[in-house]
């Protein structure tokens, strides 16, 4: 064993600390739903978790996630690379705004985005006034509403490595011929993708369990645009507790699964890259 | 292809980096940028290459203005100090990079493009690395990886940027001789930045002394070694002793004492630097004699072929510090002991007049 000739201590303290800590916050809150949800049978179980006003909300809210990590992957990028390559009047202050949607309640986020796409807000008097299309009450509402709050993780997580790029990587890569879109595609984008995911995963796990914001901007019509945790809190509210621990279940282990996806997806990028050598 | 610099002058903030500098650099050879940090050498190089522009002043390439074109379409191999690989290509990718960004209309396929990659390996002796990633290769192995890139997009001229200055010692002989022989067999118009004399003087064709954004000196590296025709030239190349004097009848007085030398060119009175290397200044210890400047013997250092005495100067030359460069022959005849008064007297001088203070500049690139 490596553990008799590690010359840091406490190994075994930290072990024990770091699993108990889990445990108390992660592992037996999270075991608990599945204890709930013991007490449905198989087939009830199925029932409530398959029921069609049920199927359309995981759509509604992985799709929706995965649209929105997706769009502030691609924006994200774009902020990060402004805000560390350039230098313009009031950066210091677009960077601190860059963190708001971390630090806003998600219902002032929810009541503001709202006020702005409904029909007479601001803005939703020319998108869904003049051009006809709905914002707010409707699923382009429960983007919006993602997007904003997932935005910090993308900036946050590729800024750090945008700041430690190289610049002569980038001359090489001219003075061998490369194009500036070359250069990008290439040189940086290879460099860029393992923060990027990691941003996009977080961006994502956060759009997922997101309730607060959306549900002032979503409407909430069933089959159109009820996200999962507005469902698990309905049948709360209905004393239906299995009910919500089986969708809460569903919700569980389908972001586990993509999670997992998204970290194997990281360490093979990192693995053809030549990173972990 | 001939490189040709005229009036070049680049400022940063208040820093001048350059300051009207115009130069030849001949078709074929390798020439060496030399000087101190912040001489500009580095800066001159980048604006040769584009990846940086001169506020005025021209650059030439085979006759041709190339001031306004950008460094993609200036054809120029560079090779940087940090080796600038790609960490996530092959040793292969990283060699193949340059022929795989050309428009596709002159692409080479991918079978010769492989080829080509292994032949240029070959020639940077590191075949055998073509799988690996830069990560896992030696600083020495890095930077014969970037030179073998830079050859690959047929360069019509190789710009190295302190190509050797993050290598240890060992390894930097051991490429320095390498550069020396890949050019030899390529020939194709290279200039490197060192600031390093040894490697300056030991690889380049001609080399190009600079300080404080002017160029000192040009010329063959035995000429710029042997006759410096600066105070800055002689003393940045080599070890040197400096007397502060003044010129005289038949010598220079620097304080109480008097070095004898042949002025034809100086005025009488007027300040001067008086140089002489290790191995011209010669250790008198008959007290009879009163020639030379006194001094008093702090440390001898006998090791290997040839011993150095220091010294600390006394009377005029009082607070200097001096050293001298003898045969261990020598250095038993003379049977110095530490704290022993003697005198230097120089077998060889060389008296320039005191230059003229410039203004203090802040230090940069």
């Amino acid at each position: 064993m490596a553990l008799r000739t590690n010359v840091l201590p406490g190994f075994g303290l930290s072990l024990g600390y770091t699993l108990v800590y889990l445990s108390l916050i992660v592992l037996i809150p999270l075991a608990g739903v599945f204890l709930r949800t013991m007490e449905l049978s198989w087939g009830e179980f199925w029932q409530v978790a398959t029921s069609p006003r049920v199927v359309a909300s995981y759509r509604i809210s992985f799709g929706l996630s995965l649209l929105a990590a997706a769009i502030n992957a691609v924006f994200g990028l774009l902020l990060a690379w402004s805000l560390v390559r350039y230098t313009f009047p009031g950066k210091k202050l677009v960077d601190a705004l860059v963190d708001l949607p971390f630090a806003l309640p998600t219902a002032v986020a929810g009541i503001s985005l709202t006020a702005l796409y409904a029909r007479n807000g601001w803005l939703g008097q020319w998108i869904e006034g003049e051009w006809g299309v709905k914002v707010a009450f409707g699923p382009l509402g429960i983007l919006v509403a993602l997007t904003f709050i997932g935005l910090p993780f993308v900036v946050r997580t590729v800024q750090p490595i945008l700041e430690d790029l190289e610049t002569e990587l980038e001359e090489a890569a001219a003075s061998l011929g490369a194009r500036r879109w070359q250069t990008f595609r290439h040189v940086l984008l290879p460099i860029l993708t393992p923060a990027l995911l990691t941003g996009f995963a977080l961006a994502f796990a956060r759009a997922v369990g997101e309730y607060g914001s959306v549900i002032f901007i979503a409407g909430n019509i069933p089959l159109v645009s009820e996200i999962t945790p507005l469902l698990i809190i309905t049948k709360l509210e209905q004393y239906e507790y299995a009910g919500a621990t089986a969708i809460a279940t569903v919700m569980l282990i389908f972001s586990f699964i993509l999670l997992l996806a998204i970290n194997g997806l990281q360490a093979w990028t990192e693995r053809v890259t030549g990173r972990d050598r | 292809m001939s490189i040709r610099v005229e009036n070049i002058r680049k400022q940063f903030g208040n820093f001048v980096a350059l300051d009207n500098v115009s130069l030849d650099f001949p078709t074929g050879e390798l020439t060496a940028l030399l000087g101190p940090s912040g001489c500009g050498k580095t800066t001159l190089l980048r604006i040769i290459a584009g990846l940086e522009t001169a506020d005025s002043g021209r650059v030439l390439l085979e006759g041709e203005d190339a001031s306004s074109t950008s460094v993609r379409e200036r054809q120029v191999g560079f090779v940087f100090q940090h080796y600038a690989l790609f960490k996530h290509m092959t040793v292969f990718d990283n060699v193949a990079f340059g022929l795989r960004m050309k428009p596709r209309s002159v692409r080479p396929s991918e079978a010769s493009i492989a080829e080509k990659v292994h032949r240029l390996l070959d020639l940077v002796q590191l075949d055998w690395l073509a799988d690996r990633f830069p990560s896992q290769l030696s600083g020495g192995q890095r930077q014969r990886i970037a030179l073998a890139r830079a050859l690959a997009v047929e360069p019509r001229v190789l710009l190295l940027d302190e190509p050797f200055g993050a290598l240890d010692a060992k390894v930097r002989k051991e490429l320095r001789r390498w550069l020396r022989r890949l050019h030899d067999e390529l020939h194709v118009t290279s200039i490197f930045v060192t600031h390093d004399q040894e490697e300056a003087l030991e690889v380049a064709d001609q080399v190009v002394l600079m300080n404080h954004g002017h160029v000192e000196q040009v010329g063959a590296p035995e000429e710029v070694y042997r006759h410096p025709s600066t105070p800055f030239g002689y003393s940045f190349l080599g070890a040197v002793n400096l007397f502060h004097g003044r010129v005289e009848e038949g010598g220079v007085r620097v304080g109480d004492d008097s070095l004898p030398h042949d002025h034809d060119d100086l005025v009488h009175g007027s300040e001067v630097l008086a140089f002489a290397r290790p191995h011209e200044l010669e250790i008198v210890t008959d007290g009879s004699r009163s020639d030379g400047v006194a001094a008093t013997v702090s440390r001898i250092l006998s090791f290997g072929v040839t011993a150095r005495v220091e010294l600390d100067g006394a009377n005029g030359a009082s607070g200097r510090h001096f050293e001298v460069e003898l045969t261990r022959d020598r250095l038993l005849e003379l049977d110095l002991r530490e704290g022993q008064a003697v005198r230097l007297a120089p077998s060889r001088l060389k008296v320039f007049p005191k230059p003229e203070e410039r203004p203090a500049q802040r230090r940069g690139r």
